[in-house]
C-alpha cells in the first residue's frame, strides 16, 4: 500500500519546529483562560512532552495547534486541581473557558480573538525593560526556550531565567493588563511592540548563533499584518523585513564579512519576497498615511527595482530619505540620506552633510567618511578613517573588511570607470 | 483592583527657585483638581505632601532595646515628597493617574503595586 510512504515519520526535530509554530497561540489562549503565565508555559511545555512521546509514533493530529492547547489546558487543570489554591483558580477558569476551545469545533479566529496580540502588547509594554520585552516575546510568543532566548542576548541559561521571571513577576505583581489597547492608546503602544519585532530581526541578520530570528521576526510581523490589517506601521514593517530579507543570502560571503549594497550579486535576491514586500510598500502608498517602517520599507523597494547601484532611482530615496528625516531626525537616518545626496549631487555634496553629524562611535559614519573621501581622491584621510571604523567595528569579519576596504574598493571603482 | 503607592520623588539641591505666592496658589490648584478628580472616581485611597526629610526620625530594634536616632533612613540626595495612595483596576489605570500627578506637580512619579494579603 502507498500508505507507508504516505504516513510521515515524524522525527524529533519536526515535532519541534510545529511546537514552535503552534506554541504562542497555545501559550497566549492558556494565559487567557488561566489568567497565570507561569501556568500557562508549564502546561504546554508539559503538552509538548507529550507530543515528542505520541506523535512519532502515531499520526500528526489533524490541528496540532488545538491539540496542543486542550493537552495543555488539561494538564493544567490536573495541576490546579492537586493544589488548594487553585481549585479556586479553576472554578473563575471555567467559567472563562471559552467554547472555541473545543478542538471538535472548528475555530473561530477573527482578529478580535487572537490572544497572540494580547499577549504581544502585554510582552511589549512600556512599563517592562526593552530587552525583557524583547526576551518575554521570543519566550512566550516565539516559543524559544530560556536556553535559546539566553544565547540570543549571549548571557548565561540561569541569568535570562531570572530576568524572564523578573518580568513575569512584575506582569502580575503590578496588574500589566493582558488586552489590545484602544484605539486611542495605540499610537503609543504599538511603537515597542513594533520595535521588539523589528529588534529581533537586526539580531538575527547579525547574529551568528541565531539566524532563525530573521524568520521568526518575519513571522511575528506576519501576525500582527493579519491581527491589525489597519495600521499602515504594521504593513510597513512587514514589508520592510521581507525586503531586508530578500537580500539576505548576497549580504554575506561564506567568511561572513559583509558585502555592501553596491557589491551584492542581485540575481541572488529572492524575487518573490520582494513581490510581496513591494506589493505592501503599494499599498501603504495609497493608504497614504506614511510612517518610518514604511518609508524604510518604500526606500528598500527602490532599490530592489534596480538590476545595479548605477541604475538606482536614487533622487527617488533622496525623496524618501528627506520625509523619514523629517519624521524620525536622528543621525543615523541623516548618514544615510547623506549617502544617497551622494549619488545624486556627488561625493563633496554628501561629505559637507555626513561632516555635521555627531557619530564618531558609530563604524558606519566612518565607513562612509572613508568611502566619500576615497572618492574624492583624498587618499591619506581616507586611509585614516577606515581604520577608525576598523576600531570600531563589532564584529571580526567587519574589521577585517574595512582594514581591506580601501583596497578592495578601489579595484571596483577602478573597474566601474574603465 | 489593586492598590497603588504613587510616590513623588524630589531632588535635594535641584534648581528650585522658592516659588512666589501665585506659583504657589496654581500649584495648590492643580494639585486639589487632581485630588477631587481622584476621589470623584474613586480611585482615591490616602495620599499628602510630607515636610522635608530634615524633620525625620528613625526608630530601630538593636539588641532587644528601641533606639531612636535624628534624621531620615538613608541620607540620599533623593526623598519621598509625598505620595498617594489609590486604587485601580490595572497598571495601565494607574499610569494614567500618575500621568496626570506628574504634570500636576512637574516631579518624577514611582508607581508601585501593594500586596495582596493573599500572596503575603
Amino acid at each position: 500500500m502507498g500508505d507507508v510512504a504516505a504516513a510521515r515519520k515524524l522525527d524529533e526535530a519536526e515535532v519541534g519546529r510545529i511546537f514552535r509554530e503552534e506554541s504562542g497561540r497555545s501559550v497566549a489562549a492558556l494565559i487567557r483562560v488561566f489568567g497565570d503565565i507561569d501556568l500557562a508555559e508549564d502546561a504546554v511545555q508539559e503538552a509538548f512532552a507529550v507530543a515528542l512521546r505520541k506523535w512519532p509514533a502515531a499520526c500528526l493530529p489533524p490541528n496540532p495547534g488545538a491539540w496542543i492547547t486542550t493537552t495543555a489546558r488539561n494538564r493544567a487543570i490536573d495541576r490546579l486541581r492537586r493544589e488548594s489554591r487553585g481549585r479556586e483558580l479553576l472554578s473563575e477558569a471555567v467559567l472563562l473557558s471559552p467554547a472555541n476551545d473545543d478542538p471538535r469545533s472548528p475555530r473561530k479566529e477573527g482578529p478580535v480573538q487572537d490572544d497572540r496580540l494580547r499577549l504581544i502588547f502585554t510582552c511589549c509594554h512600556p512599563a517592562i525593560s526593552t530587552e525583557a520585552q524583547v526576551a518575554l516575546t521570543l519566550r512566550l510568543l516565539g516559543g524559544a526556550s530560556t536556553k535559546e532566548v539566553a544565547r540570543t542576548f549571549l548571557v548565561t541559561e540561569p541569568a535570562m531565567a531570572q530576568r524572564l521571571a523578573r518580568a513575569k513577576r512584575k506582569i502580575k505583581a503590578a496588574r500589566i493588563p493582558y488586552r489590545v489597547p484602544e484605539e486611542h492608546e495605540l499610537p503609543d503602544r504599538l511603537r515597542p511592540v513594533l520595535a521588539v519585532v523589528y529588534l529581533v530581526y537586526n539580531t538575527g541578520l547579525t547574529s551568528t548563533i541565531d539566524p532563525d530570528l530573521c524568520s521568526e521576526a518575519i513571522r511575528l510581523a506576519r501576525i500582527l499584518a493579519t491581527l491589525m490589517p489597519d495600521e499602515p506601521e504594521v504593513a510597513g514593517l512587514l514589508a520592510l523585513l521581507l525586503l531586508t530579507e530578500s537580500r539576505r543570502a548576497s549580504r554575506m560571503r561564506p567568511d561572513r564579512s559583509l558585502v555592501l549594497l553596491g557589491e551584492q550579486d542581485r540575481r541572488r535576491w529572492d524575487r518573490a519576497l520582494i513581490e510581496e514586500g513591494q506589493a505592501i510598500v503599494r499599498q501603504c502608498l495609497r493608504r497614504n498615511q506614511p510612517g518610518a517602517y514604511q518609508l524604510q520599507a518604500a526606500i528598500n523597494a527602490v532599490h530592489a527595482d534596480a538590476t545595479t547601484l548605477e541604475q538606482t532611482d536614487w533622487s527617488q530615496i533622496v525623496a524618501l530619505y528627506d520625509q523619514l528625516l523629517a519624521l524620525a531626525p536622528t543621525p543615523v537616518v541623516a548618514l544615510n540620506r547623506a549617502i544617497a545626496i551622494g549619488e545624486v549631487r556627488g561625493a563633496s555634496a554628501a561629505l559637507a552633510l555626513v561632516d555635521e553629524l555627531d557619530l564618531d562611535t558609530y563604524h558606519p559614519f566612518h565607513a562612509t567618511r572613508a568611502d566619500l573621501l576615497r572618492r574624492l581622491g583624498r587618499k591619506g584621510e581616507a586611509a585614516a578613517a577606515y581604520e577608525r571604523a576598523a576600531a570600531l567595528a563589532p564584529t571580526d569579519a567587519e574589521q577585517d573588511f574595512l582594514k581591506q576596504g580601501g583596497r578592495a574598493r578601489a579595484e571596483r571603482t577602478r573597474r566601474r570607470t574603465s | 483592583m489593586t492598590h497603588y503607592l504613587l510616590s513623588v520623588h524630589s531632588v535635594e539641591g535641584e534648581a528650585r527657585d522658592p516659588m512666589t505666592e501665585e506659583e504657589m496658589g496654581q500649584f495648590m490648584e492643580r494639585v486639589g483638581v487632581l485630588e477631587e478628580e481622584m476621589k470623584s472616581a474613586g480611585a482615591w485611597v490616602f495620599g499628602g505632601a510630607l515636610h522635608d526629610p530634615d524633620t525625620a526620625t528613625v526608630a530601630r530594634v538593636s539588641d532587644d532595646e528601641v533606639l531612636t536616632t535624628d534624621g531620615p533612613f538613608a541620607e540620599s540626595k533623593e526623598h519621598l515628597g509625598g505620595f498617594y495612595i489609590i486604587e485601580a483596576e490595572d497598571l495601565d489605570a494607574a499610569l494614567a493617574w500618575a500621568s496626570k500627578t506628574t504634570a500636576a506637580v512637574s516631579k518624577p512619579i514611582e508607581v508601585r503595586p501593594f500586596r495582596h494579603v493573599s500572596e503575603a
